[in-house]
């Protein structure tokens, strides 16, 4: 390639309903990587976007949480091999957005292929694990099966463009609940590629959509809305959290308890974020003849 | 035909050992509270029953920091077998004194003797005989090899089942390796601090439990107490949403078992003459003073004027009055607010256009009743379809297909229970996945039992109690 030749340079947009819109506002923000060169302008999403969002989401939420368990492991799993295949760009949009060297950049975009697959694989066993047959005193069968909590409004880590954001989004979408994903504020752009990605995986419209913006300015209504069954409020950073915590009082939320601050997301993770978005629900049938 | 009618067949009274007052029992000895006492009241007769001191803010302080003590000194570290061997001794003495407390929970409370007799107390001994088996099996719950207490929880009960919830509470805080300070309701203390006294019994050490009776106020400086590191509630929504708002931004870990509109619903190949049962066990048991009620009926048409004339000529044959008498169906009222509440919802369905039907029972002078009350024609907007009424008064809407049936039932921001009518297997188990709501009972009603997980979805609350699910609101995971 000669070093004439001019890149071809790629418009960020939301992920919102399966298409790819800008942002309803017009409004735009400049992203830079870590040493401030210009990388890109990203949609500076309203809450207008959100509410768009939301209801792309609750209208996804029959069919993905009504889809068998193998099927959503085996859409998920799809979602890996399809990050497996941009690897590269991954690196570099990583590299570039955390400020790393090459091989730390490739080596994190590795753990979060190896994150999605391993959430891909517990679609159709957290049923096993967390469910259960009630050995009630009486003559009844009565039986507990964890189901998808709904919903859920994720505010992605700030810092971990890709591996923190997929630590905190396959969880959700392995139980079989639909997202609403505010992405990093300053560093959103592997999130956008990771859109393109579930945009070509077989993950019907709606399951997940990512909106790039402040969450300090989307989070308050993400919490509040009525629509919203859970919140993890990760990217709103500590003072944000309490404020997100109150206004998801107002509709019995569930509010995800994340640590102060954010972790280190290479560690392998327990099972605690699937129980988090799983309501388990008991059904009572007598037995007799 | 010779009609054989009933006779008076009252439980009696004096087995509650009924004593004029009654204290806080805070580090594991009944003080002397700093709040203004209050008199607690038979709701069926209207008469004073004690006198119960009540804590004031600064005893909650005293009681959060002798559980704390408690848990440091001497319950986290015990060996899990040797905490289960005080929750069977607790078990045992709730047996024990089941009569007792039997009678003691319908005078304080105004339920049926039959119900506090048959489901309350012996339920509440079972709860602590099934958590008393986890304490040294812990590891073995799915949280790890080695799930470790929080440390001091906060527990706020409802009135509607007032022994039944404290179990609920504190069988799993002690079965985990917490110790608690529970606040019981304030018109239904008397069972708790019968209960502080079985802990005594036990030999329970000094401030692993402690019962903090007072109003909501009370309840309130035990939520928000810094030294309080996990907060447990059962009541209304509404007071539901102050808590997690008080508790948001604290690292004390909350569940919240709150309001429900349980749709029951009824399919036309339903067994209509069982269906009549559960309906009626779903609505009237406890006065419909049951966050899980039934309170919404949804018929399918084509059945809707048989089952309406069968539940009706059922209704009639309830018996409404002493609670004491063992042939009551339907006891009092808890409080004169809470009747009050019950007739303001009644009137709008009255005001909205929906049909009210109430039973011909005889409703006895004194004390607080309210007849059992079907209203047919309820549309989806009104109140009375809406709104948690809490008493006996049911709602009755129209299905025309399965699907319609479903949308009907999840169209409320509650989601604690639901109910299935029907002959189909296929449909049940449908039906029962498309329900959004914590418990689904079909072809049956209001069964619980300690191994089965309880709570809701959406706004009836998060959390669940019962069963291994149930362990980890209590645990650090």
């Amino acid at each position: 390639m000669s070093d004439a030749r001019v890149t071809v340079a790629k418009t960020y947009k939301l992920y919102l309903g399966g298409a790819f819109p800008r942002s309803e506002s017009g409004r735009t923000y400049p992203v830079t990587d870590a040493k401030g060169r210009f990388l890109a302008n990203a949609a500076h999403a309203s809450r207008k976007d959100l509410r768009d969002a939301v209801v792309a989401a609750r209208k996804a939420f029959g069919g993905w949480s009504g889809a068998t368990a193998y099927n959503r492991g085996q859409v998920l799993y799809r979602v890996a091999e399809m990050l497996e295949g941009r690897r590269e760009q991954f690196a570099s949009e990583v590299a570039a957005s955390e400020g790393l060297p090459a091989k730390k950049a490739q080596s994190l975009v590795d753990a979060a292929v190896d994150r999605w697959v391993w959430y891909a694989g517990w679609t159709d066993k957290v049923a096993t694990v967390l469910g259960a047959a009630n050995p009630v005193a009486g003559p009844y069968f009565s039986f507990t099966v964890p189901e998808p909590t709904g919903v859920v409004g994720v505010l992605a880590p700030q810092r971990s463009s890709l591996l923190g954001l997929v630590s905190v989004l396959a969880p959700v979408l392995a139980t079989g609940c639909t997202a609403v994903v505010v992405s990093s504020a300053e560093r959103p752009l592997p999130a956008i590629t990771l859109s393109e990605v579930l945009a070509t995986s077989d993950v019907p419209a709606g399951v997940v959509n990512v909106l790039t913006g402040k969450a300090s300015e989307l989070g308050p209504w993400l919490a509040s809305h009525a629509d919203v069954n859970a919140i993890d409020p990760t990217g709103a950073g500590p003072v944000g959290r309490v404020e997100l915590a109150r206004e998801a009082a107002g509709t019995v939320k569930r509010v995800l308890a994340v640590p102060e601050e954010e972790p280190d997301w290479t560690a392998q993770p327990d099972i605690a974020r699937l129980r988090q978005y799983l309501e388990p629900k008991t059904v009572w049938h007598p037995m007799g003849v | 035909m010779s009609t054989w009618e009933y006779a008076p067949a009252p439980e009696s009274r004096d087995i509650a050992n009924l004593r004029p007052s009654y204290r806080p029992f805070i580090g594991g000895e009944f003080v002397d509270g700093s709040g203004e006492p209050l008199k607690t009241i038979n709701p069926a007769t209207e008469e004073v029953l004690a006198e119960v001191g009540t804590a004031s803010v600064s005893d909650v302080d005293t009681a959060v920091k002798a559980a704390r003590r408690a848990y440091e000194r001497t319950w986290r570290t015990m060996p899990g077998a040797e905490r289960a061997k005080y929750l069977f001794r607790i078990a045992r003495l709730i047996q024990e004194r089941s009569r007792e407390l039997a009678v003691l929970e319908t005078l304080d409370n105004g339920k049926p003797i039959k119900e506090s007799r048959d489901a309350d107390v012996p339920t509440a001994a079972a709860h602590f005989f099934y958590h008393a088996g986890w304490a040294d099996k812990l590891g073995y719950a799915g949280y790890g090899p080695d799930p470790k207490p929080l440390g001091v929880a906060g527990q706020v009960i409802p009135w509607n089942f007032p022994l039944l919830m404290l179990a609920w509470k504190i069988a799993p805080a002690l079965a985990t390796g917490n110790t608690v300070v529970l606040k019981p309701a304030e018109t239904t203390p008397l069972s708790a601090l019968v209960f502080a006294e079985i802990c005594q019994q036990a030999g329970l050490p000094p401030g692993v439990v402690n019962i903090v009776p007072g109003a909501g106020d009370i309840g309130a400086a035990l939520v928000d107490h810094p030294g309080v590191d996990k907060v447990a509630f059962t009541g209304s929504t509404e007071v539901g949403k102050q808590i997690q708002r008080a508790v948001a931004g604290t690292p004390k870990k909350l569940t919240l078992e709150l309001g429900g509109k349980a749709a029951n619903v009824v399919f036309d190949d339903a067994p209509l003459d069982q269906a009549v049962e559960g309906i009626v066990n779903g609505i009237f048991y406890n006065q419909g003073h049951v966050c899980c009620a039934g309170s919404r009926l949804l018929a399918q048409e084509s059945v809707v004027d048989e089952l309406l004339e069968k539940l009706r000529h059922r209704v009639s044959t309830l018996r409404l009055g002493d609670p004491l008498d063992k042939n009551t169906d339907i006891g009092a009222v808890n409080s004169a607010e809470q009747l009050a509440r019950i007739r303001d919802l009644a009137e709008t369905g009255d005001a909205e256009g929906a049909q009210r039907w109430t039973s011909p029972c005889p409703v006895p002078e004194r004390g607080f009743f309210f007849p059992p009350t079907v209203f047919s024609g309820v549309e989806q907007s009104m109140r009375i379809a809406r709104e948690e009424i809490f008493g006996p008064v049911l709602s009755v809407l129209t299905f025309r297909t399965p699907d319609e049936a479903v949308a009907k039932a999840n169209n409320t921001p509650y989601g604690l229970s639901a109910g299935i009518w029907t002959e189909k297997g296929s449909r049940i188990l449908w039906a029962a996945s498309k329900l959004r709501a914590g418990v689904v009972w079909a072809n049956t009603f209001n069964r619980f039992d300690p191994a089965a997980p309880f709570g809701g979805y959406q706004e009836s609350g998060f959390g669940r109690e019962g069963g291994r699910t149930g362990l980890e609101a209590y645990l650090d995971v």
